[in-house]
């Protein structure tokens, strides 16, 4: 049984004319434990909200998203909270870090919404990922490329089943791309994790033995762009 | 690790707007806990003030203005009764005991009162208490120019046993209206807390052969207080009607008590007045947090989207934005003990010097816990509306950006 199944997944949105944009149509789409995908697809291809239907941050129109057996779309918001934190790390293409919380504080908040907080588990992450001298600095106080890495670390604060990654190394230059991927597979395989990447960036994801054309499982693309 | 420090996190961030808020909340907390612990110790205080007596005979004239010229030294005497009159009233079967006072002369702006030693000697100022001089003094003696000084004015003018001054005519001080009679001070009474402290005490003729006073009323007094025979209500009302109701001539404010608590009922308005006031402040503190938050949950919905995105549920966050609300309001309390305290204190002092009545300024009041738990829910109440925003924040559209 695949750690992630989606079938018949639908979403739309209203346009600013009033119109409903289809956005994502995905018939079907797995992902096998442990297992590290990228899906590569270009800018406004709806790449943030199939990963936003998948983490239950947003709810399809219809369709299934079954992740660890469970069916996240058919839960009610609680729930799909709770599950999100405890199954699935997130690294937003901008991090999304905490701006008043410091690097240590980031992961222990994203652990107190999960499986509980672990402050040693947390400071080996932070070690894990080269940041063993920031902990108590402020994403402020960081360049770009450590706040990757403090996203990276936050991501697998509740030892989750599942990594989504979306653009990671949009804000990278090439280099620093190349070894921000390189920790996030490391990271995820080290802690047992699969890990689902989308990218526009085909360069970026030339070091992935299985990259899917975004096209290819979203049928919307390109009749319709997203909001 | 999580409401609690998300609160704490967020008081943090918006610091500023925090103390803002927290010092209108502390305002409000204080003047409220002020202004209805003054209400209620002034009136306990001044209600229970009689320096032992349970009546006060004097001209005919208002019951209060009798009242507040013999018991607490102020406003001037409504006017003179007999000699024969104080007479008369000693001999009456229900009273135990018959003191006269009189007045009309200063020094430095404190009053004079002459009176007998029976004031000292044979009355209790509250229960158990009785003036005392301090150490190296004595009462004065009734036939000589001698005075016993109040405490408070014998800190205010330095006076002290051996000392001699000139009482000077009327009850406001003037330069030009200097009697020539040399009075020695041979005591100064121990503090009692009572308008007595604000007193000089000169043996009753002094006063009534004053040199400069009317001779043809120099048996005349300003006031009797009476004490009655086993404080009995009934002898009051006796006395009541046979002064106030069948004669026309005297007035006889009876109880005491009760004729000062006819002032704080006339005043009463007042203390609603500022009571509302108060309120108002209460409410316009509350809308002073509501606004902050409020409008910081803009800048902050990024944040609110992130902490969802995390995990974070709805009622996390409508529970963190409440608390935080709660939280200004508690800090704004404790801030507010101490403005309540600053207040008091104030008060105290100006209360005690204009009248020689001391506040008990660190006794409890239940408005000490209402107060503060009402300016807590108050603001707690005010943060629902933010945190309704805050809860209905959408983490999709609030995460950008989005590929």
């Amino acid at each position: 049984m695949p750690l992630l199944e989606i079938s018949q997944l639908k979403k739309s949105f209203t346009g600013p004319d009033g119109a409903e944009h289809q956005i994502i149509d995905v018939k079907y789409f797995t992902l096998a434990s442990k297992a590290q995908t990228a899906l590569q697809g270009e800018s406004g291809s709806g790449k943030t909200t199939f990963l936003h239907l998948i983490a239950g941050i947003l709810r399809p129109d219809s369709g299934n998203v079954l992740i660890a057996g469970e069916e996240m779309s058919a839960l009610k918001e609680a729930r799909r909270d709770r599950l999100r934190a405890s199954t699935i790390g997130y690294i937003f293409q901008n991090f999304n870090l905490l701006q008043g919380y410091t690097c240590l504080e980031n992961l222990l908040l994203a652990m107190s919404f999960g499986r509980g907080v672990n402050r040693g588990f947390a400071e080996a992450l932070l070690k894990r990922v080269g940041m063993a001298e920031r902990l108590h600095h402020y994403p402020r106080q960081l360049s770009t490329g450590q706040q990757q890495r403090v996203a990276v670390a936050r991501a697998l604060a509740n030892r989750p089943k599942l990594v989504l990654a979306d653009e990671p190394t949009g804000n990278l230059d090439h280099r620093n791309g190349r070894a921000a991927l390189a920790l996030i597979r490391q990271t995820c395989h080290e802690n047992n994790a699969a890990l689902l990447i989308v990218s526009h960036d085909p360069e970026a994801l030339s070091q992935f033995e299985h990259v899917q054309q975004f096209t290819q499982i979203n049928q919307t693309f390109p009749k319709e762009v997203a909001a | 690790m999580t409401i609690w420090a998300l609160v704490w996190k967020s008081l943090r961030q918006h610091a500023l707007s925090t103390c803002v808020t927290a010092l209108c909340v502390s305002l409000a907390a204080g003047l409220l806990m002020s202004v209805w612990c003054i209400d209620a110790q002034s009136q306990a205080a001044f209600t229970g003030i009689n320096a032992g007596f349970e009546a006060v005979l004097g001209a005919r004239g208002s019951k209060l203005q009798l009242v507040l010229n013999a018991i607490f030294h102020l406003e001037s005497s409504p006017g003179n009764l007999a000699w024969s009159d104080y007479v008369e009233i000693q001999k009456n079967p229900n009273v135990a005991l018959a003191v006269p006072l009189a007045v009309g002369d200063n020094y430095r702006g404190y009053r004079l009162v002459g009176t007998t030693p029976e004031f000292f000697d044979k009355s209790q100022y509250a229960a158990g208490k009785r003036f005392k001089v301090a150490p190296g003094g004595r009462f004065f003696d009734p036939t000589l120019r001698e005075a016993v000084v109040g405490n408070f004015v014998a800190r205010r003018l330095g006076l002290k046993p051996g000392d001699t001054f000139h009482p000077y005519h009327g009850l406001v001080f003037d330069e030009k209206n200097q009697h020539s009679e040399t009075y020695l001070v041979v005591g100064v009474l121990d503090p009692s807390n009572t308008p007595a402290d604000r007193v000089i005490w000169i043996p009753l003729e002094g006063v009534q052969k004053m040199t400069g006073h009317d001779p043809k009323a120099a048996e005349d007094i300003s006031a009797v207080l009476v004490k009655l025979k086993g404080g009995s209500a009934l002898a009051g009302f006796q006395m009541d009607t046979m002064y106030n109701r069948q004669g026309n001539r005297l007035t006889f404010a009876w109880p005491i008590g009760q004729v000062i608590a006819g002032l704080f009922d006339k005043l009463g308005w007042f203390d609603r007045v500022l009571t509302l006031v108060c309120y108002l402040v209460a409410v316009v503190a509350a809308g002073s947090i509501l606004a902050a938050i409020y409008n910081s949950i803009n800048e902050r919905r990024r944040e609110i989207a992130i902490l969802r995105a995390l995990g974070a549920r709805r009622a996390t966050v409508f529970a963190a934005i409440l608390l935080e609300a709660a939280a200004i309001s508690a800090l704004g309390a404790c801030v507010g003990f101490a403005i309540y305290g600053f207040i008091m204190m104030t008060a105290s002092e100006l209360i005690r010097v204009q009248t020689g009545v001391v506040l008990e300024i660190f006794k409890f009041d239940s408005v000490l816990l209402w107060a503060p738990g009402l300016l807590i829910a108050l603001g707690a109440l005010a943060g629902a509306v933010p945190a309704c925003r805050a809860y209905r924040i959408e983490v999709a559209e609030n995460l950008a950006p989005i590929s």
